[in-house]
């Protein structure tokens, strides 16, 4: 069993702030498959179409049969930990700043072995469960947990520096005036974070939902509009340094396309809303972000956007809104790329459309805002990287895999 | 024991071992070494570069270059050329080529050389850049190594057949011993079984004395047909027999043997010798529990034995079972791909009578093995050789 994680005591000034540093990153390109398996949560693992065999590490052709048809497949999870050793002088910087470090080999009931990274609850000789997981450096790795849950089991030091975990952490949601933004700040703060800072853009406006946010313990309102570069500039220099997890739930929900609009001063706001504010969080958040990945227990961890799934995919009723977080998802990657030496990770969530005032006139099903809260939480919690809210944009990612062209046809409607 | 169907190595031998003495740290390259193993091995043996008509190289430190560029680097003009990536193993897999290579008439003269240097930083990156299946799925998990390897492989060997620290500590202790009657051995200060089981740990169970530790140095012997050696005046050991095995028992889940076993009565039965007859054995000590598993596998007592045998026998120079009698690894130092080679060519000074202060007395046969390439969870390459003294 090990302890609870203790709230970090307050920082001392005279230290200087430890700076990150990388696992070591480079893998084959086969070997990515396993990256496209954490980035959703998946357990994948390569699997002979031939003749059935499961093989690890990545293989370029089956070792029980020749065959070249290794497609990555969901594979039972279940295996046994044969052996464990304790890392205690690695090679590497990263490695070496957080030595001791528990490795294994694992018997996967599936027949690979897998070296892996050991919840501090494994034991030898007793079953455990395998994930992949994205580390430091962006990249897959195994990490294997006891079956069945163990006390404080996500307080596991090892597994929070797979994880973004909130608790203890203090969040920036950028925007407080939408439903989503309010319910994502009930549940970060119910997920234990310390502090959870609400951007409001001219807050003498009045909106539904405002007394949720005031006056409650550990929410802070201030003063934020994301599409404009010198109040996000203005609020970074207050508060930068201890935004450890940014959830971007900037909306702005336009419907039409191009040929029933008149100009482009809707698409303009589009464009100013979602992707040049996400540009201003970026440049006004990032750097900070960067530089304290890994700053103890309330290290920076995590920035999160909320994407409509039409990023993916064109949906022509909202087809200019849908091109607008296209870009939002390109940006994403770029940030994604220039965040990963900090060891922060960027989260994209795609939902479908939300049950809110600007999809009004769309038929079921809506996405609650209320489930895409519950989503920021879980994937925090598990170090995702792409998730799907909602029964259509679980649809369309199964859809985009299985045919693109005929989801173009058909979101033509 | 089964009959070998294969061509034995008649009139085949080895002659000229030669050793540069390993440094620590080095500024110099590995061609520098292998430079001057090479030139150690023409003094030696009194011949001219001209010749050796063909090579055989080893190292990791090479930079993008292989024996090739070696030829022109040296003014070697040859008709057979290898290159051997085979880290522990690759002396043994170096002699079998080379055996046969002679023996064809392919060439009259091979040089089989091993060498690297070691930089301050360049053991990190041949870990960081040891394999695919170790950048994929080994080193990203806590980097430590070969240490962090084979500790796994020595946590499931112990517990598996009840094997303690200090049996495991006897084999460090005894190859102690050996070492400081070696000059060339980095290792200067004796070591007890005390300080053995004090040592801090790196990777458990493996602690520091269970760990080589790695430096430059380059060693080499010559091959030949032995009308060639007798017309040269050179003193020779003839090769008996030879055994090479990669990825066996690839079906346990893991490592308590290595290839060895599968091919260790093909050792016997082709040189025509027991396992008793032999005077002095070179095993490969990256870590003393490869060691132990190498007594059961190469036949001196049974799958789980090991640990019984090493408290039954003076594994030292002049004890009843002489063993790694320069040190080996452990204590002269790791000197990359030249560790394999270490304790081939240790054993051919030995029943040449040429070891000097770490002489066997009256070693005439003797046994040399390889092992190497953790590419993920096990080391894959095997090899071992008997070969014996002119006076056998």
């Amino acid at each position: 069993m090990i302890d609870p994680v203790q709230p970090p005591r307050r920082k001392n000034p005279l230290l200087r702030t430890r700076l990150p540093a990388s696992p070591p990153r480079p893998r084959s390109r086969t070997s990515h498959g396993f990256t496209r398996a954490a980035a959703e949560g998946r357990f994948m693992l390569q699997r002979c179409e031939a003749c059935g065999a499961f093989a690890y590490p990545a293989r370029e052709a089956c070792p029980a049969c020749l065959s070249a048809g290794l497609s990555f497949v969901d594979a039972p999870r279940r295996g046994v930990l044969l052996a464990e050793t304790t890392a205690r002088v690695p090679s590497d910087v990263y490695f070496r700043e957080r030595a001791p470090w528990r490795i294994g080999l694992v018997k996967m009931d599936c027949g690979p072995t897998m070296v892996a990274h050991l919840h501090a609850d494994c034991v030898e000789g007793a079953p455990v469960v395998m994930s992949f997981q994205l580390d430091k450096s962006g990249q897959a790795v195994a990490f294997a947990r006891p079956e069945g849950g163990t006390p404080n089991m996500a307080d596991d030091r090892q597994w929070r520096e797979m994880t973004a975990d909130p608790k203890f952490r203090r969040v920036l949601v950028t925007n407080g005036r939408s439903v989503i933004g309010q319910e994502a700040v009930a549940a970060l703060k119910a997920a234990g974070a310390k502090t959870v800072f609400v951007g409001v853009a001219e807050p003498w406006r009045p909106f539904a939902g405002e007394q949720l946010l005031h006056g409650q313990q550990g929410i802070e309102v201030v003063t934020l509009d994301a599409s404009d570069e010198k109040s996000a500039a203005d609020l970074a220099a207050d508060i930068g340094g201890k935004v450890d997890i940014l959830v971007n739930t900037t909306e702005y929900v336009r419907p039409g396309g191009l040929l029933d609009r008149r100009g482009t001063s809707i698409a303009r706001d589009e464009i100013d809303q979602a992707y040049l504010g996400f540009i201003n969080l970026a440049q006004a958040f990032g750097p900070a972000m960067r530089m304290r990945g890994a700053d103890g227990i309330n290290s920076s961890a995590a920035w999160v956007n909320i994407l409509s799934v039409h990023a993916l995919v064109n949906w022509p009723a909202f087809g200019a809104y849908s091109a607008s977080q296209a870009a939002c998802l390109s940006l994403s990657h770029c940030l994604r790329a220039e965040l990963r030496p900090g060891g922060v990770k960027v989260m994209n969530l795609f939902t479908g459309p939300v049950d809110t005032e600007w999809f009004q006139t769309v038929p079921p099903p809506k996405v609650a805002p209320r489930a895409v809260a519950q989503a920021i939480v879980s994937a925090l919690r598990g170090g995702l990287e792409e998730i799907y809210v909602g029964d259509v944009a679980e649809e369309i990612r199964q859809r985009l895999a299985a045919n693109p062209k005929a989801l173009e046809r058909e979101l033509d409607k | 024991m089964t009959n070998s169907l294969r061509t034995p190595y008649d009139g085949i031998v080895m002659a000229a071992p030669v050793t540069i003495p390993y440094a620590r740290y080095s500024i110099e390259s590995a061609q520098w070494w292998i430079g001057r193993a090479l030139s150690a091995l023409v003094a030696r043996a009194g011949i001219k570069v001209s010749d050796i008509d063909g090579l055989c190289v080893s190292s990791f430190t090479m930079g993008n270059d292989s024996g090739i560029g070696l030829t022109q680097h040296f003014g070697l003009c040859v008709r057979w050329l290898d290159t051997i990536p085979l880290g522990g193993a690759s002396a043994i897999a170096a002699l079998r080529k080379a055996a046969r290579a002679v023996q064809a008439h392919d060439a009259d003269i091979v040089a089989c050389v091993a060498g690297d240097t070691n930089h301050v930083d360049s053991f990190r990156q041949t870990l960081e850049n040891f394999s695919r299946f170790n950048q994929d799925a080994v080193y990203p998990y806590g980097a430590g190594g070969a240490n962090a390897s084979f500790a796994l492989i020595a946590r499931n060997y112990m517990r598996t057949f009840g094997v303690t620290r200090e049996d495991v500590g006897r084999i460090a202790v005894a190859q102690r011993a050996n070492a400081l009657r070696n000059p060339h051995a980095l290792m200067k200060t004796p070591l007890t079984i005390e300080q053995y089981l004090a040592a801090r740990p790196i990777s458990d169970p493996i602690h520091l004395f269970d760990c080589v530790m790695p430096c430059a140095g380059a060693e080499a012997f010559l091959v030949m047909r032995d009308e060639t050696a007798a017309s040269l005046g050179l003193s020779a050991a003839r090769l008996l027999s030879t055994i090479e095995r990669h990825n066996a028992f690839a079906d346990d889940p893991m490592q308590v043997r290595g290839g060895w076993a599968m091919d260790v009565g093909e050792l016997y039965a082709m040189a025509g010798v027991k396992p008793d007859d032999l005077d002095v054995v070179q095993t490969y000590d990256d870590y003393p529990i490869i060691t132990m598993m190498q007594f059961e596998d190469l036949g001196f007592c049974a799958k789980g034995e090991g640990a019984a045998f090493v408290r039954q026998h003076d594994l030292t120079i002049d004890g009843d079972f002489p063993h790694n009698t320069s040190g080996g690894q452990l204590s002269a130092g790791q000197a990359g791909a030249a560790g394999a080679y270490l304790g081939l060519v240790e054993g051919l000074r030995q029943v040449l009578g040429e070891a000097g202060p770490t002489q066997v007395t009256n070693a005439k046969l003797g046994l040399a093995a390889g092992f190497g390439m953790i590419n993920y969870d096990r080391g894959l390459a095997s090899g071992a050789a008997i070969f014996a003294g002119s006076a056998r």
